[in-house]
């Protein structure tokens, strides 16, 4: 554990002087390579395909992965910041409802002032780092666990979320906005699909991976990705070092705002409407998706990379079982055993390389 | 004091200054289609006002938060009520003990009435004889149909589940449907088992189930799309709520499969895709209209001892088919929210 959290104070080795050392130099390299806590996921995360793979012939179909990646998406984007989050030491239970919040926002904005839908957008961007920036200014202040901050917004945003709609559209779901001046620009952003050798592959898919790849640079090349692991480290020694632990702490839940807005107009521009009370329990698969991947429960630790083939396992085994024709009675079940073996796996190649 | 007022007057300036200005360009893209201004003003239906005394009754149900469908029986209820010169308490959880809880509660209210679903029967059965007991009159709507006259219920309105599923079974019958996949979103909910159960009975083709998260969009349109992807033979969604079929729409065509959509229950946006034949017909249980008869009825009873179904017999809301036939007709209620 010593091992994974020493990128937070010092600059990663450069591996480049090692592998001069020949030979001698190999091993230790494999060993440290599978030390690390991503590539325990990915192992996990082909153990799950390449089953299914067997398992489930529809999934040898390149339609059925964009399937699948579509779905790993809609989690992954929203891992990521949670991941973030959670390698800074703190937790956000409000990301699953969050998400509703920002389209709720953003449908009903355009819909009841009759404005072009960017605005709707623009302002649930706002309202979105708002509650973040909300939620991580009152874990500063407070210095209460953000576990119970953040409950504390989860429960109030599911009671807005509903209230404010019932109140606004008199119906408990939003009007349906795809008629309206500037959808079908957003949409393009949010919700459009290409299609690549004959399969329609949906853009959330690169968004996921785009945010993937600068959140791993952000994490290993920046200052502000050293002041992430060291404010999860702790929290004193990286105040007494000079990093600026309530900033990081604040941006990071606005980041977590930042990406439940993305997924939120991600829904809202492919469904045309949001139904209020959705959203809830999502907060736990990003969590879970973050945890996967190799960010520890406790802060200090984690990647970037980590968290996507978290969200890949879970779409992975989600529509696997689909796809295999299992007796669905049994579905959530299934699902359990398959994360649960999933990780077993990943716990094991990193105990058995860190071993030596 | 006068120094401080102006620095925060100086202070605040700017930040009026962006409000103003960011409501000014709000107000500047405003859209030229669709909106809140193309709708078309017009209320629920409304009928004068009885002169009866005042009285007070509970309607509790199982609702989860934010249902579109409980939403529709609530507006019945409030419409009943606003006629009938009674103040209504509307109360809900879907966890049976917590539900049981909320019915004491209102007896402890001394209520004139009290309206109750019977999603699980068993953990209701005490508090509705205490109801009994206190001499309140209790009625049953939308589930529980097996159930309320051993419960000692008065009346019931709803929707025999089963036989709205055999009646939908017996529908894709006459489409010539050969394999179905029955789409349930809440695992475990009952009255969503006894739905597909019935298309199981009647349908005499091949019936599939599969498990959705119904809380998730995007998580509901990659599982159905997974599912026709699986087996192409599939000519036939039914999904169980309106939300749930406008999300199979675009699964359906996601997955390049020819499979036509058919759903329970009803909304704005389904009444649409109806007359634009995305989706082939609805089953509608009527919602509003249990909730209107419910709290109607226990004005009745109070003042003219009148009991609906003759305290026999329950009376159905439902299975009524919304096809693009008769769909005009529902569409200008359902886009008020009643239907």
């Amino acid at each position: 554990m010593s091992q994974q959290a020493q990128p937070a104070v010092s600059t990663p080795p450069a591996p480049g002087p090692r592998e001069k050392d020949g030979r001698t130099a190999q091993r230790p390299l494999a060993l440290r390579i599978l030390a690390r806590p991503d590539v325990g996921v990915f192992l996990g995360a082909v153990a799950v395909y390449v089953f299914f793979l067997v398992a489930a012939p529809p999934v040898r179909e390149a339609s059925s992965m964009a399937n699948i990646l579509y779905q790993s998406s809609t989690i992954g984007i929203m891992a990521l910041p949670v991941a973030l989050l959670m390698i800074g030491g703190e937790f956000d239970l409000s990301a699953g409802v969050a998400v509703i919040t920002s389209a709720l926002t953003a449908a009903m904005l355009s819909y009841q002032l009759t404005l072009n839908v960017w605005a709707g957008v623009i302002v649930a961007l706002v309202v979105s780092l708002g509650i973040g920036f909300l939620n991580g200014w009152l874990v500063v202040k407070t210095g209460l666990p953000s576990f119970l901050i953040t409950l504390g917004s989860f429960l109030i945003l599911q009671g807005v979320n509903l209230a404010v709609t019932k109140l606004v559209t008199g119906n408990v779901a939003t009007d349906d906005i795809s008629n309206m001046d500037g959808f079908d620009q957003v949409k393009s952003i949010f919700a459009s699909s290409f299609d690549i050798g004959g399969v329609q592959v949906k853009i959330t898919i690169f968004w996921w991976l785009f945010f993937a790849a600068i959140a791993t640079w952000v994490l290993l090349r920046t200052k502000y990705g050293n002041w992430i692991f060291a404010v999860g480290g702790n929290k004193e020694s990286a105040r007494a070092v000079g990093v600026p632990v309530n900033f990081t702490k604040i941006s990071l839940f606005m980041l977590v705002g930042f990406g439940a807005w993305f997924v939120g107009m991600h829904q809202l521009f492919s469904f045309n409407t949001v139904q209020s009370g959705e959203g809830v329990g999502q907060e736990l698969i990003y969590i879970s998706a973050a945890v996967i991947g190799g960010c520890l429960l406790t802060g200090g630790a984690g990647s970037a990379i980590g968290p996507v083939f978290g969200a890949f396992m879970f779409g992975m085994v989600q529509q696997g079982i689909v796809y295999a024709g299992w007796n669905p009675d049994w579905f959530k079940a299934f699902l359990g055993v398959m994360l649960l073996g999933a990780v077993m796996i990943n716990l094991w190649v990193q105990r058995t390389a860190t071993r030596r | 004091m006068d120094r401080s007022s102006q620095s925060r007057s100086r202070r605040l300036a700017p930040i009026v200054a962006v409000a103003a200005a960011a409501a000014l360009t709000l107000a500047g893209c405003s859209s030229s289609s669709g909106g809140k201004k193309s709708e078309e003003g017009g209320s629920a239906a409304s009928a004068g006002k009885a002169s009866t005394p005042r009285m007070t009754v509970a309607l509790v149900t199982h609702q989860s938060q934010g249902d579109t469908f409980w939403d529709i029986v609530r507006k019945g209820a409030q419409a009943a009520a606003d006629k009938d010169n009674i103040k209504l308490v509307y109360s809900a959880d879907p966890n049976a003990g917590n539900q049981a809880g909320l019915v004491q509660n209102a007896i402890d209210q001394k209520v004139d009435g009290i309206a109750v679903t019977l999603a699980k029967p068993d953990a209701m059965k005490a508090v509705v004889a205490k109801a009994v007991s206190a001499k309140i009159p209790i009625v049953g709507l939308n589930s529980g149909l097996g159930d309320w006259k051993k419960l000692g219920l008065m009346e019931f309105f709803g929707q025999d589940e089963s036989v709205a599923g055999e009646a939908l079974g017996n529908r894709l019958n006459s489409e010539g449907a050969k394999k179905v996949v029955c789409v349930i979103h809440e695992q475990g909910n009952v009255g969503l088992t006894q739905r597909c159960d019935g298309v199981k009975k009647t349908f005499s083709g091949t019936t599939e189930t599969l498990y959705v998260n119904g809380t998730d969009a995007p998580s509901v349109k990659s599982t159905i799309t997974a599912k026709l992807t699986q087996d192409k033979a599939i000519d036939h969604v039914i999904t169980l709520g309106a939300p749930i079929a406008l999300i199979a729409t675009q699964s359906v065509s996601d997955a390049g499969s020819k499979a036509k959509v058919a759903t329970f229950d009803l909304n704005k946006d389904l009444t649409t895709a109806i007359s634009k034949g995305t989706i082939e017909f609805a089953v509608d249980q009527q919602p509003y209209l249990q909730g209107y008869l419910a709290i109607d009825s226990l004005w009745l009873y109070k003042n003219n001892g009148n009991y609906m179904g003759g305290g026999e017999q329950p009376v159905l809301t439902g299975p009524a088919f919304v096809d693009k036939s008769n769909v005009d007709k529902v569409a200008e209620f359902a886009a008020k929210g009643t239907r």
